[in-house]
């Protein structure tokens, strides 16, 4: 570990609660390198999370002010704290099924405000927490514990969302391709607005159990051919596009 | 620890004005240092959101109309984690959205107040009629043990006075308070005194000091605020006094409940208040608070005019319930009424309390408590034990 992660850390609480494999602890080793990367002062930043293994990623892990909230609601509590102090740098990270399932509604109408804060996404595409239920993102055709014989719905694309709700910068990256994640999230953090990152983390204990990708590197792998740069998914055909997942950036402003 | 207490100018111009009750709400607020208000809109409870929109404006607060009432409530508390005085007001429907939302402000200890104008329920109800249905809401509508404040207010004047008065206790006790006003109050326009001076009292805070533990006795923690580099961390899990989780130990959860819970409890003699009117020689008593206690006034002059002595118990705490001043009250009484806006709350406290049979009066038809349903009520009474 670099020295910057050990300051920014409590040390005190690792190891993590996460399974081996779980992408939530590659993402918060992102989030504080762009953090850093932004020159964000750590002083004056609030994180924010709901309820989740991915609401776990600021807190208790981070040396820094944090507000543990309820499943859902993390942006309604970051947008009183940011009106309340506008100089709070304010970041909410949670999971797929806090952002936009329970709380869809509060994370279209910060987008829509253009409330100044950045919204990171841990979006492993199902509730990890609970034990592997659907989540609005889980894919069509996707086991879980509530679709066992495949998820019959549409999933949400949630840049997409947060794009036609206003957002000032919406990107998504996954968890391994890291250096592209951290510019990424410096970015979202340096923006003036509403920013949104989409961070597609593994969840190997319950999707990739039911999915048949077991392990980090079984991920990994899917991913090489899953995920493709979103200005070359831009031109494909949608029969080409079936069977991708695009990544990059949704809107820069 | 203790809160601190100033004496500042009244942000309001002092004197005489004559306002609706969800104006002096509003008024009150500010009076008492308000500088956050978020809320969603509803029947009766909207004008105060209306007039806290300029207010706040006048005096550099924040305003924020949310998307709905959970977001409201969670919007305020995180401004009260911020450092501001933080408000929302509402009605039945809101504040049934608000329980989970109340328990989180319970148990991070976070100074919100509330102001709920009731109205006829359940559902939606009549959205534009009276009702006082909500009493039992506040105290146990969100799961688990928790306690909060709550205060009835029966003039306008008072809903400006209570609606300050909520801010003080929140902020001494680190509780949610709520004002439990009803539309008849709400949409009366009567008269209000601005004072000259106003007291404020402000949250206890000692830099370094833990945000959920004491050895302090009254068992109210330091309350600091985001920005302050005291790397804060909040949840809504069991934590202990730093504000770790501990959502596996059994200790830390007992102590952590029985001091929340013992906070208000043990201090209920401090907060509670009461009035009560001709009750020296009164034979039947009736217990009132909010709009129905106006209407037993007129009961009262009617049936003392007959030469039947009737007296009043106004609680104007509800919560923690004036459990020694009704005692004392009901020493001697013969026959005890409770007239209310709701089928039937505030009495089965009163029979908790007093362990003796009493006649609860309720009324439930959406309209503002009648004179006649006490009078009736009385009369009935007086019939059958002769
Ligand atoms: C109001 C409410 N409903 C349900 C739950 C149970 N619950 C806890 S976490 C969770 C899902 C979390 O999923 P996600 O946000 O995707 O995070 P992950 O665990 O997958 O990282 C649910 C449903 C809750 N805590 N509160
Ligand atoms: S259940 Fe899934 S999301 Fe939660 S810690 Fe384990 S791998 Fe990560
Ligand atoms: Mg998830």
């Amino acid at each position: 570990m670099s020295q910057s992660l050990y300051n920014h850390l409590r040390l005190n609480v690792f190891p993590t609660p996460y399974c081996p494999g779980c992408g939530h602890g590659i993402l918060l080793g992102a989030v504080i390198r762009a953090m850093d990367d932004a020159g964000i002062d750590w002083e004056k930043t609030l994180f924010v999370s709901g309820i989740g293994c991915a609401a776990w990623i600021p807190s208790p892990h981070l040396m820094v002010d944090t507000l543990h909230t309820l499943h859902g609601r993390p942006i309604a509590y970051a947008t009183g704290a940011k009106i309340a102090n506008p100089d709070l740098n304010v970041i909410v990270v949670s999971g797929d099924g806090d952002l936009s399932a329970i709380g869809g509604n509060h994370l279209i109408h910060a987008a829509r405000r253009d409330l100044g804060i950045t919204v990171i996404c841990a979006n492993n595409r199902i509730y990890g927490m609970t034990g592997g239920q659907a989540a609005p993102t889980t894919p069509c055709g996707a086991t879980t514990q509530t679709t066992p014989w495949g998820d019959e719905e549409r999933p949400f694309d949630l840049c997409n969302l947060v794009r036609g709700a206003g957002g000032k910068f919406v990107a998504r990256h996954t968890v391994f391709q890291i250096r592209n994640l951290i510019k990424t999230l410096s970015t979202a953090l340096s923006t003036d607005g509403f920013s949104f990152v989409e961070a597609l983390s593994p969840c190997p204990t319950h999707y990739g159990k039911l999915n048949k990708i077991p392990t980090l590197g079984d991920f990994q792998d899917l991913m090489k051919v899953q995920y493709i740069d979103k200005r070359r998914w831009d031109k494909l055909t949608p029969e080409d596009r079936k069977e991708k997942i695009p990544t990059g950036i949704w809107r820069e402003e | 620890m203790k809160h601190t207490i100033e004496k500042v100018k009244s942000p309001i111009k002092p004197g005489e004005y004559f306002l609706m009750g969800d104006e002096a709400s509003a008024d009150g607020a500010i009076a008492a240092g308000c500088n956050f208000f978020a809320g969603y809109p509803i029947t009766p409870a909207s004008e105060i959101m209306v007039r806290m929109v300029h207010r706040l404006r006048e005096t550099d607060g924040s305003f924020i109309q949310m998307e709905d009432e959970i977001g409201s409530i969670c919007a305020m508390i995180g401004a009260s984690w911020a450092g501001s005085k933080a408000m929302t007001a509402t009605s039945g429907p809101g504040l049934s959205l608000m329980m989970e939302g109340l328990g989180y402000a319970a148990i991070t200890e976070a100074p919100i107040v509330i102001v709920d104008v009731q109205r006829a329920g359940p559902a939606t109800g009549q959205a534009t009629r009276p009702g006082s249905g909500d009493v039992f809401q506040v105290k146990y509508g969100s799961h688990g043990d928790y306690e909060i404040i709550a205060l009835s207010p029966w003039s306008v004047q008072e809903v400006f006075d209570l609606t300050l008065e909520a801010f003080n206790l929140a902020e001494a006790y680190r509780v949610p308070v709520f004002v439990l006003a009803d539309e008849s109050v709400g949409h009366l326009r009567e008269r209000v005194i601005v004072p000259e001076e106003v007291e404020r009292w402000n949250r206890p805070f000692a830099s370094g000091a833990p945000p959920f533990d004491t050895d302090d006795p009254n068992g109210i923690p330091s309350m600091p605020a985001f920005g302050q580099g005291e790397h804060l961390l909040v949840t809504g899990s069991t934590h202990d006094g730093k504000g770790y989780r501990k959502t596996q130990d059994a200790a830390t959860h007992e102590k952590l409940v029985k001091r929340l819970v013992g906070k208000i409890r043990n201090a209920a003699d401090e907060i509670s208040r009461c009035e009560t009117y001709q009750t020296d020689d009164a034979d039947i008593l009736i217990v009132a608070y909010g709009f129905s206690a106006r209407a037993s006034l007129d009961a009262i002059s009617e049936f003392r005019s007959k030469g039947v002595k009737v007296g009043l118990f106004r609680p104007v705490t509800l919560w923690p319930f004036p459990e020694k001043g009704l005692l004392e009250t009901a020493r001697g009484v013969k026959h005890i009424v409770v007239p209310e806006m709701n089928y039937g709350q505030v009495s089965r406290e009163v029979e908790r309390i007093l362990h003796r049979e009493i006649t609860a009066l309720p009324q439930v038809d959406g309209e503002g408590m009648r004179p006649g349903t006490i009078v009736d009520g009385i009369e009935q009474l007086i019939g059958r034990a002769k």
